[in-house]
């Protein structure tokens, strides 16, 4: 590569000339990615010069593990750090994802990044600013209180001739200060004694700034991970079959003996892979490669019916007790009436658009690593532990993927592409191919939700014991992933567990138990059907479960569904004001449920309700459907969702996510169902496991509830939870149908409406 | 292996490679022009779009003989930063991309539909780009930036 190499010593001195223009991706971070002098294992959390830097000219160079993964969210955080150190926003530039730069602040995911990266980057700038102001008081002769800063000059309040700008004081030259930081990872408190800005005083969070990493995605001058070039570069691919894996009896060297450019076979454990010079070489080598499998040691399950019976029957090995309260088996057999059912999710995919990329340049006991890794450090440490060599020998840089929502966490590509390039000794690209994607696509666990409710003689519900059982997700933090277990290495522990929120828990009800039961499940890198973290894990399914029964009892005791559901949202006044506020805005008006005059001919219109708290961000959504009674189809025309994350960093941002989001639910409540039988995943392109499209998409209307008082909450992921079930919710208005099962296919929608 | 010439973005380009690669290989691997990028290698998402002598063509299906003396144009072709298309403009205001992988195809398969349409309907814009994949769920965004080229050709 003809870029130079910049390191955080050579930035401090920089005057201006390396960041032109405010680029995250673009030629700055070309050259700020070619490695860096001061190679330490991550960086001090309690040294100031950890988190930023300020050059002469006074940009601010932010050294963060949090990435963006196209939700915007590094725009958000560079808001934050201009807002507290009251610099101009295009001063700010984000050095994301380096290991050998950035402190690590944890995975990117559960959409913590603002909530709790945003806290620490905050946390990290008002140390800098106070730091700031004491260099300047001496400067300027003046005491601190009598400071004031306006985009990165410090002046005197009333003398405002006395000045002196952030770069003359500090910059070229380290803060030199320690600063308090306890914890670790998205936990970690940074500066927990420094006071920050009065919110009162905002200019720059708040506002919808556009977002930085836009206008290359649009001409094509942004560089993803797929885009990674390095000099000396080969290309791999990956030989797995889309079924369970087992171990290579036989390879046929010859089957690929007439594609020109291939440099090697690489077979390691049960891993099979060829590199080659050129990409359409590896490609076709490895379609081509003639691979004989051994008997595979664990049969896939039959199907969606042999995993629920599984995940029914199968002992948990840990209840998360959310609540339990009162005494919910006596408040059902005093019930007057009583309500159960039983919930159905299926595995689904994340869908990432792009295949997964990284390039791996292993050369001893020392590897370099491009990657779209939602965990910089994650990574590293389970290469390095892969490799056998020490994590401060793993230099991970972050590059942008396609959206991942979850998936990129488990950075199955960058081991194979480590693998690849230690068994050829240069650096190698790999890419996955859609079936590799489809298939091997650590997925969003099937779920199984039972409900049991009772009201008594007056309607009012007197019991609610909600289980929800679920697999947890094999890949998981100290399991290994894919390649590791192919070459040997074995699961420490079941997995990490599929979250516990949504099971009705919002509500207040005198006898309750919501639990949420986990089901072992360490199949990894056994079988296709591997899980992990699916945006919002977890709670989608639960939501649906609890939300459809709450829907069931308000419509049978004649209740509208709003009023219903604010009579027990007694226990956070947030959650009651998103569902007034999403039903204003719907022009919601009160009636039970499926008691409106029936549409005429086979179109049935209906409408939905549900309301939701993801990680105490709170969502509620309308749906707007109609339903095809003769063909089983549905319309979502229309979906309403108001929102409170508290303090709105960025408006614009968030909608922008939320309308993902909602679109986002819509396909996997209509479209998604991961199939499968006893010889494979059957579903390993875009035609036979079909997401949203533009014929598709409902029209969208969004309530922003800002509190500028609160701290910021996540936006990322929030909005999914409620959708499926307000949906389903709208199917049973329009039909006086219950659907239990996700996706809501028009063979379901028919079957429920005949039942 | 065979040279083949090409004409990309304007620029007689001359490649050595097997004439059976697709398209988006080439363009990538050989050009460096990443705009066009690998989604499916089926034709089924449109990531790879580029157009060819001004209709829209997946790049991941055609080898790159086919693409001898046609036009080719990537979203590199259409602007830069420094100067974008119309579209590319309209995109940014809208702030129409989460991640932004698809929208090579999204920007391409809209200059597609305006040239021969400049003035499309919501219908329109959506059954032309209903065979191009967008995963965050950006749709609303893009049919609105695609309208506000619209508009603007009509105050022009």
């Amino acid at each position: 590569m003809d870029t130079k190499t910049i390191s955080r010593r050579d930035l401090l001195k920089s005057t201006g000339v390396l960041v032109v223009g405010f680029s995250f991706f673009g030629t700055a971070a070309k050259v700020l990615a070619q490695g860096d002098e001061l190679s330490v294992d991550g960086m001090d959390p309690t040294v100031l010069d950890s988190w930023l830097a300020i050059s002469k000219d006074g940009t601010v160079t932010v050294y963060t593990g949090k990435v963006e993964l196209g939700t915007g969210v590094v725009t958000a955080l560079a808001q934050i750090v201009a807002e507290e150190l009251d610099v101009p926003f295009k001063k700010v530039y984000m050095d994301s994802g380096d290991t050998d730069k950035a402190v690590d602040q944890g995975v990117t995911a559960a959409a913590r990044t603002v909530e709790r990266g945003g806290v620490q980057l905050r946390q990290a700038s008002a140390a800098a600013r106070q730091e700031l102001l004491k260099l300047a008081s001496v400067r300027l002769d003046s005491p601190v209180d009598q400071l004031t800063v306006t985009d990165g000059v410090v002046s005197v309040v009333g003398s405002p001739a006395k000045k002196i700008a952030y770069g003359d004081l500090l910059g070229g030259k380290r803060f030199n200060i320690k600063i308090v930081a306890a914890g670790i990872g998205w936990d970690m408190k940074v500066a927990p004694d420094v006071p920050p800005k009065n919110p009162k005083d905002y200019k720059i969070v708040g506002k919808s700034i556009p977002r930085v990493d836009l206008p290359e995605k649009f001409t094509g001058e942004f560089i993803y991970s797929q885009d990674t070039k390095v000099p000396g570069m080969l290309h791999g691919r990956v030989v797995r079959p889309a079924t369970s894996l087992s171990a290579p009896a036989s390879i046929d060297e010859s089957s690929i003996s007439n594609i020109p450019g291939v440099v090697k076979i690489v077979r390691e454990g049960t891993f099979v892979g060829v590199v080659a010079e050129t990409e359409w070489a590896a490609i076709q080598a490895a379609r081509a490669l003639k691979v004989t499998w051994s008997e595979p040691t664990l049969k896939m399950m039959s199907g969606p019916t042999e995993v629920f019976d599984y995940l029914k029957n199968t002992k948990s090995f840990k209840d998360t007790v959310v609540v339990n309260k009162g005494n919910v088996d006596a408040g059902l057999s005093s019930a007057q009436k009583k309500y159960e059912a039983t919930y159905y999710f299926p595995f689904q995919l994340h869908g990432m658009m792009g295949p997964p990329c990284a390039v791996a340049d292993v050369q001893g006991n020392k590897a370099t690593i491009w990657t779209g890794t939602q965990g910089p450090f994650r990574t590293r440490d389970s290469i390095a532990k892969m490799l056998n060599i020490p994590p401060k020998n793993v230099h991970l840089l972050y590059r942008e993927g396609s959206g991942s929502y979850g998936r990129l966490e488990s950075d199955d590509v960058a081991e194979d592409a480590a693998l690849m390039s230690r068994a050829v000794g240069k650096p190698v690209r790999v890419q996955w191919m859609r079936e590799d994607e489809h298939a091997w696509d650590p997925k969003g666990p099937a779920q199984l939700s039972t409900v049991r409710a009772g009201v008594d003689a007056q309607g009012k519900v007197i019991a609610w014991d909600f289980t929800d059982r679920s697999l947890p997700w094999s890949e998981s933090e100290n399991n290994p992933l894919l390649a590791s277990t192919q070459i040997g290495m074995k699961p420490t522990g079941p997995g990490f567990l599929n979250g516990a929120g949504g099971g009705g828990q919002i509500y207040n009800f005198e006898n309750q138990k919501v639990v949420a039961s986990n089901i072992p499940w360490v199949q990894q890198g056994q079988w296709p059907l591997r899980t992990s973290n699916l945006r919002a894990p977890g709670d989608l399914a639960r939501v649906f479960a609890s939300e459809s029964t709450i829907d069931e009892i308000a419509a049978d005791q004649r209740v509208d569904p709003v009023q219903f559901r604010l009579r027990y949202l007694t226990s956070d006044k947030r959650i009651s004001e998103v569902l007034i506020a999403t039903a204003k805005k719907a022009g919601w008006t009160d009636r039970p449920a499926h008691t409106a005059a029936p549409s005429a001919g086979n179109k049935a219109a209906g409408r939905g309700v549900a309301a939701a708290n993801r990680a105490n961000t709170m969502t509620a959504a309308v749906a707007e459907i109609e339903v095809d009674k003769s063909t089983g189809d549905v319309t979502v025309k229309k979906i309403t969702l108001a929102h409170d994350c508290g303090l709105i960093v960025n408006p614009d941002g968030l909608k922008n996510q939320i309308e993902g989001n909602i679109l986002q639910a819509v396909s996997r409540a209509l479209l998604e169902e991961v199939k499968f039988d006893s010889t494979g995943q059957k579903n390993l392109d875009w035609d036979s496991y079909p997401v949203i499209r533009f014929n598709q998409i409902p029209e969208v209307e969004i309530v922003l509830i800002d509190r500028p008082e609160m701290q910021p909450l996540g936006g990322g992921e929030p909005s999914i939870v409620p959708v499926t079930a307000a949906i389903a919710n709208a199917i049973f208005d329009a039909t006086g149908a219950r659907l239990r099962q996700v996706p809501f296919t028009p063979e379901r929608v028919l079957s429920a409406i005949k039942a | 292996m065979a040279r083949i010439s090409l004409n990309v973005n304007g620029k007689t380009r001359v490649v050595d490679a097997d004439p059976n690669t697709p398209l988006l290989y080439v363009l990538r691997g050989n050009l460096d022009l990443h705009g066009p990028r690998f989604g499916c290698g089926l034709g089924q998402c449109g990531a790879c779009t580029v157009l060819m002598n001004g209709s829209t063509m997946r790049s991941c299906m055609l080898p790159v003989s086919a693409a001898e003396n046609k036009n080719i144009t990537t979203l590199e072709g259409l602007g830069s930063v420094a100067h974008p298309h119309a579209i590319q403009a309209a995109f940014v205001e809208e702030q129409a991309a989460q991640c932004g992988y698809c929208m090579n195809g999204m920007v391409m398969g809209a200059k597609a539909l305006l040239d021969k349409n400049p003035h499309p309907s919501v219908s329109d814009i959506k059954s032309t780009l209903n065979s191009y994949i967008c995963r965050c769920g950006t749709h609303l965004r893009i049919i609105r930036a695609i309208q506000r080229v619209a508009n603007a050709s009509v105050k022009a």
